[in-house]
C-alpha cells in the first residue's frame, strides 16, 4: 500500500520490502510533528515519519528542502546551533531522544553520522581514528580497542585494505577509503542507528559502488537514514523514500513506488527533473 | 522544452512512425485479400522490413533513454514504448502472413463461402487504432473499454474456423485455400491480441496499474 501524507499526519510505513527479511516491525525511529526553527524561519514544518529498523530510508528533496536539518534533528546537531529550537518528539526504539534527562552525547553513542565530506582526523592514525570515540568514552582495555577497529573496520569493508597499514596516517587513503574509514568510526561505538548525509556525493562511480554495497550489508544490522541528492542512488539502496520539499515531508513510501509510481505530483515533477 | 524532453519526443515520434506503417500493412494486407491484388500483397510482405527496422531502432533509442535514468512517468513510458514497439513488430509480422495467404489464394479460383472476415478485419483494425489513440492522447479509461472488446474477435476466429471445417468437409477441394483462410483469420485475431496488449500497456503507462492476466478488466482504476 501506498502511503502518501501531507504535514502532521503520521505515515503508515508499508511492509518490509523483499530482500529485508530482518526488518523490525518495530520502528527505530518514530517522529511526530518534528518542527525545527532558525530564529524565526520554520525549515521543517510538523514532519511525521517512522523508520523501519533495519532499513534504509532515503530523504530526497531539492536544497533547503530540510532534509539535512531532518536528519541532524535525529542526532541532536541543532544543539551546537545558536538560535536553533525545536518542537515535536522524536523516539529513538520508544526513547525521547529530546527529554530532559537525555544527554546529547548519549543520543549521538546511539544515532552515527557520516557527512558529505569525509573528515578523518588528519593528524590520527587509521587505528586512532577507528577508535577515538571508543577511547573518548573512557576505554582503555587495548584488547577490546583491537577487537573493535578490526570489527568496525571488517564492516565497512576497508580491514582487508588498510590491516598491514593501521598507524598510517589517516590522509594517506583514498576518498573513498577515507569515507569508508569514517563510517568504521561511526560504527566503533556501536550505534543502532547510522544517519549518511550525502555520503557519496564526493566519490568517483567505483568508490560510491563500495560505499551503496556497504551501506546494504549494513543494514542488516543497523538502521539506515540517508539524504542524497542521487536519485538513482536512493533507487538502488533503499527500501522506503520520504520526499521533502519547503520543509514539508510530501510523500513517503517504498522506494519502488515512489520512483515508478508517486502519488503527488510534486515528487513525480522532482524525480522526472521538471521541478520548478 | 528541455532537452530530455524533446529526446522523450522524438522517441514518441518514431513509435507513432512505426505504428503508422504496422496499420498502413495490415489494411493494404486485408485490401489484397478482399481485392486479390498479387502485387500488394508483394509489396505489404517486402515492406515489413521497414516495421522491423523501425523496432530496432525504437529499441535503440530506448537503451539510450534508459541510460539516463529516468524515473516515474519517464520511465513508464520508456519501457511501454518498447513494449508497444515489439507488439507493433508482431502486428507487421501478422500482415505479412495475410498478405503470403492473400498472394496465394489470388492465383486460386475464388472460394464460394460466405464468411465475416472483412466484419473481423474491421474490428481487429479499428482496436489497434484505438489502442493506438488511446496511447497518443494517454487515455487510460479507452485503453481499459478496449479490453474486453478482444473477445468479439476470438468469436468471430472461432465462427469462421468452423464454417471453414464444415466448408473443407464438404467440398475437398476447397481445402488449400481454407486453410489459407483460417491462417489469415487467425492473423486477425493475433492483430486484435496486439491491441488488446498495447491497451493494457497504456493503463500501465497512466496508471501505474498492471491489469495483465487479470480477467475481467474494470473500466475504472482499482482504489488503492
Amino acid at each position: 500500500m501506498m502511503t502518501t501524507m501531507t504535514t502532521g499526519e503520521k505515515p503508515a510505513i508499508s511492509a518490509a520490502q523483499p530482500g529485508n527479511q530482518s526488518a523490525s516491525a518495530v520502528p527505530a525511529l518514530t517522529v511526530k510533528n518534528l518542527s525545527v526553527f532558525f530564529g524565526k524561519n520554520e525549515v521543517l514544518k510538523k514532519v511525521s515519519l517512522d523508520v523501519t529498523a533495519r532499513a534504509v530510508t532515503a530523504i530526497i528533496g531539492p536544497s533547503g528542502c530540510g532534509k539535512s536539518t531532518f536528519l541532524r534533528s535525529i542526532n541532536r546537531m541543532h544543539e551546537l546551533v545558536p538560535e536553533a529550537r525545536m518542537t515535536g518528539e522524536i523516539r529513538l526504539f520508544g526513547d525521547d531522544i529530546y527529554a530532559r534527562n537525555v544527554e546529547p552525547v548519549i543520543v549521538r553513542r546511539r544515532v552515527g553520522m557520516v557527512f558529505q565530506k569525509s573528515n578523518p582526523f588528519p593528524t590520527m592514525s587509521i587505528v586512532d581514528n577507528v577508535t577515538v570515540g571508543l577511547r573518548l568514552n573512557g576505554m582503555r582495555n587495548r584488547a577490546v580497542l583491537a577487537e573493535r577497529t578490526e570489527q568496525s573496520l571488517r564492516m565497512a569493508a576497508l580491514w582487508d585494505e588498510v590491516k598491514d597499514r593501521l598507524h598510517a596516517p589517516a590522509i594517506s587513503l583514498s576518498g573513498g577509503q577515507q569515507q569508508r574509514l569514517c563510517i568504521a568510526r561511526a560504527l566503533a561505538v556501536q550505534p543502532e542507528v547510522l544517519l549518511m548525509d550525502e555520503p557519496a556525493s564526493a566519490l568517483d562511480p567505483l568508490a560510491t559502488a563500495k560505499i551503496e554495497d556497504l551501506i546494504l550489508e549494513l543494514k542488516k544490522t543497523y538502521t539506515i537514514v540517508i539524504v542524497t541528492h542521487n536519485m538513482q542512488q536512493a533507487a538502488r539502496v533503499s527500501d522506503h523514500t520520504a520526499f521533502f520539499y519547503l520543509g514539508e515531508l510530501i510523500e513517503f513510501g517504498p522506494t519502488a513506488k515512489i520512483f515508478t509510481s508517486p502519488s503527488q505530483k510534486r515528487t513525480e515533477d522532482y524525480v522526472t527533473g521538471r521541478f520548478g | 522544452m528541455e532537452h530530455f524532453d524533446m529526446e522523450l519526443d522524438a522517441f514518441k515520434q518514431k513509435l507513432l512512425a512505426m505504428a503508422g506503417h504496422a496499420e498502413t500493412a495490415v489494411n493494404r494486407a486485408i485490401e489484397a485479400l478482399t481485392t486479390r491484388n498479387y502485387d500488394l500483397a508483394i509489396q505489404v510482405k517486402q515492406d515489413d522490413e521497414i516495421i522491423d527496422r523501425f523496432e530496432v531502432e525504437v529499441d535503440d533509442l530506448a537503451i539510450h533513454l534508459l541510460a539516463k535514468a529516468p524515473l516515474a512517468t519517464d520511465l513508464r513510458f520508456v519501457t511501454v514504448a518498447m513494449k508497444i514497439s515489439q507488439n507493433l513488430e508482431r502486428v507487421g509480422d501478422e500482415a505479412t502472413k495475410i498478405a503470403k495467404r492473400a498472394r496465394d489464394l489470388s492465383k486460386e479460383p475464388p472460394l464460394k463461402i460466405n464468411l465475416d472476415l472483412p466484419r473481423m478485419a474491421n474490428l481487429a483494425l479499428s482496436q489497434l487504432k484505438a489502442a493506438l489513440d488511446s496511447f497518443v492522447h494517454r487515455d487510460s479509461a479507452a485503453a481499459r473499454a478496449l479490453v474486453p472488446r478482444d473477445k468479439e474477435v476470438d468469436a468471430l476466429n472461432k465462427q469462421i474456423n468452423r464454417e471453414l471445417t464444415q466448408h473443407m468437409m464438404e467440398n475437398r477441394d476447397s481445402i488449400p485455400r481454407c486453410l489459407n483462410l483460417m491462417v489469415i483469420s487467425r492473423s486477425l485475431e493475433r492483430i486484435a491480441d496486439h491491441a488488446t496488449n498495447v491497451a493494457e500497456e497504456v493503463v500501465y503507462l497512466c496508471e501505474a496499474q498492471d491489469i495483465r492476466h487479470m480477467g475481467k478488466v474494470p473500466a475504472t482504476p482499482a482504489q488503492a
